[in-house]
């Protein structure tokens, strides 16, 4: 299926991934030719198969609800752009 | 004293034998490759190089020998893919937005190996977030491919995207890396660079602490010069982590051991659908050079049917974009790496993002978006995962009758720097042989096996059955020693 630009740009807004102009064209290109591959899919006859959501056939494990490491804060906000305290800080997100 | 040009070129399992001999210290080998590792730079197969820390480990590695302590891997230097996670040293993924994150713990993997003894070289150039097959993508600049065409000075792609890793050891600057697989990142790269690359089992090495592509794929394993030393090496590596949820509890057995030599009364499945329009010549001569040898050596040789493998890699470009768009969704340039200021929380997310990624991380991302948003879920998302589960289910039908399947391991020898970077399709191609058995999880390893009329090597590519690595690892060193493989590449690192 072919994609135009402004789908394209809705879907870099839900990635929250900015892409400019040019960008943008020669990705609507290129999503289209992906798409239209992929499209392929629809000749395989997949009735009554289930969606496969893991290779190998186990539960999933279960763990005790317990304390494994220590507070670290320090640790945590080490790589941080910008921390104060023991937070990691981000631009204003509500006003007033 | 041996001299450097001698230690590196030695192989893993031969290093471990003159280290326990006592022929050669940890320190000594350590130091040859040191300078191999600096000898190497012209082909950009590090991104991090961290020579004070090797050699620091091989002197501990010397002590504890010298205790009576030596572990499995004790006094080997390793290079790692810059995809795992390393506790205080540079950890990028290939990737700008990464910028000098310098992780507060130690993946699973490497922490083993470095209980096993095992010395880190320095970390391996990749493409970014491990998306490609050419180590093209990498933000630190493409890896040159030591090997070059005959006659010809243009420069290689290592494959990828283990291709740091590739480049590394078979330039002889490290004796053996991690790499990791999600449709082909270890094999592909083996193949183009003369090595031995084993994705084993999804489940049987921990992903914990590897910076997550596509987690239903995602599986790391070793690069090595040969058989016997990927054996040695991925005993290091495996085993259950229960941090790592998929991770399968389950004994790591003495994959050495199961190098015996005898395939009598094997049988060994050629998928005739592997035999696609327009694949080269020699590799099709190469492919049925292969089943000779294995006939030869007492394998029984079966045609077998994978009817839907021409599916298998539409439906992991849809499934891996859309596991990477939601990984990737936690690079929000708050907790670490680059950030870039916005006027608002929104307008910052956006802004690290574009600038952080990549054209081809940015085009997976956004597949992966559309593929998993409402209306469009059904139609791509789990229809692939459907055709997932046919795929793996032909697997099974096949292994009914065969115990193990030989196919070549890519398309083509190892292609120019810059080639097939405007066709993203095309680029996807590279991984045809290699994308059905990760979507199968199970495990497959590509051996050299010969030379294209260019003189770049070539490999096969042997997948076994879920769990059974030794079966692989068997047929792998027979195929290893019918091929005699023996062609160096035309750079060496001293």
């Amino acid at each position: 299926m072919a994609v135009d630009k402004d789908t394209v740009l809705r879907i870099a807004r839900l990635a929250r991934v900015r892409i400019g102009e040019a960008e943008a064209e020669a990705l609507t290109g290129e999503l289209s030719n992906i798409l239209d591959w992929v499209e392929q899919l629809d000749e395989v006859d997949t009735e009554g198969v289930a969606p496969m959501t893991s290779v190998v056939a186990m539960a999933a494990p279960m763990r005790a609800d317990a304390v494994t490491e220590p507070a670290q804060a320090e640790r945590v906000l080490g790589n941080a752009p910008e921390s104060v305290h023991d937070f990691f800080v981000v631009p204003k997100v509500v006003d007033g | 004293m041996a001299a450097n040009g001698e230690l590196t070129g030695l192989g893993l399992a031969e290093a471990r034998d003159r280290l326990a001999g006592g022929e050669i210290t940890a320190r000594e080998l350590a130091e040859a490759h040191v300078a191999a590792v600096e000898a190497a730079r012209p082909l950009n197969a590090f991104i991090t190089e961290t020579p004070e820390r090797a050699l620091e480990m091989a002197e501990a590695s010397d002590a504890r020998r010298a205790r009576g302590e030596a572990g499995l891997l004790e006094g080997l230097p390793l290079a790692i893919k810059d995809l795992f996670c390393t506790e205080g040293v540079l950890t990028t993924a290939g990737s700008h937005i990464l910028d000098g994150f310098h992780p507060a713990y130690e993946s699973t993997v490497t922490a083993k190996l470095w209980e096993a003894g095992a010395v880190l070289l320095g970390k391996t150039n990749l493409d970014e977030f491990a998306m490609g097959s050419s180590n093209m993508t990498s933000f630190h600049g493409p890896v040159e491919n030591p090997w070059r065409r005959q006659g010809d000075n243009r420069p290689l792609v290592p494959g990828g995207s283990s291709g740091g890793s590739a480049a590394a050891v078979a330039a002889r600057a490290a004796l053996g890396a991690t790499g990791t697989d999600t449709g082909g990142s270890i094999r592909q790269p083996a193949a183009f660079s003369g090595l031995v690359g084993f994705k084993p089992t999804y489940g049987r090495c921990s992903r914990w602490g590897v910076v997550a592509f596509a987690s239903s794929l995602d599986q790391p394993g070793p690069l090595t010069r040969s058989v016997r030393d990927a054996a040695l090496m991925l005993g290091g590596m495996a085993g259950h982590d229960p941090k790592d949820s998929t991770s399968v509890e389950r004994p790591v057995p003495d994959y050495e051991a199961a190098l015996t030599g005898d395939v009598r009364g094997l049988k060994v499945g050629i998928p005739k659908e592997y035999l696609i329009d327009g694949m080269p010549g020699e590799i099709e001569t190469l492919w049925r050079r292969g089943a000779d040898w294995l006939r030869e050596a007492g394998a029984e040789i079966v045609e077998v049917g994978l009817p839907h493998t021409k599916y298998a890699l539409p439906a992991y470009y849809i499934i891996a974009p859309a596991e990477a768009s939601s990984n990737l969704a936690r690079y929000d340039g708050v907790r670490y790496g680059l950030r870039v200021e916005g006027d608002s929380l929104i307008e910052s997310y956006e802004a690290t993002r574009g600038q952080g990624f990549g054209a081809e991380v940015k085009r997976r991302v956004l597949i992966g978006t559309y593929v998993l948003s409402a209306g469009y879920y059904d139609a791509y998302y789990n229809k692939a995962r459907r055709v997932r589960s046919v795929i793996a289910r032909d697997f099974g039908q096949a292994f009914e009758s065969v115990d193990v399947l030989l196919t070549p391991t890519a398309p083509s020898a190892a292609f120019a720097q810059g080639d097939k970077m405007d066709d993203p399709i095309a680029m996807y191609l590279n991984d045809v042989f290699t994308v059905p058995a990760s979507l199968a999880g199970l495990p497959a390893i590509s051996v050299p096996a010969g030379l294209d009329p260019d003189g770049l090597p070539l490999g096969l590519h042997l997948i076994g059955r879920a769990f059974d690595e030794e079966t692989v690892l068997k047929v792998a060193g027979v195929l290893e020693e019918a091929a005699g493989f023996e062609a160096a590449p035309a750079f060496l690192a001293r």
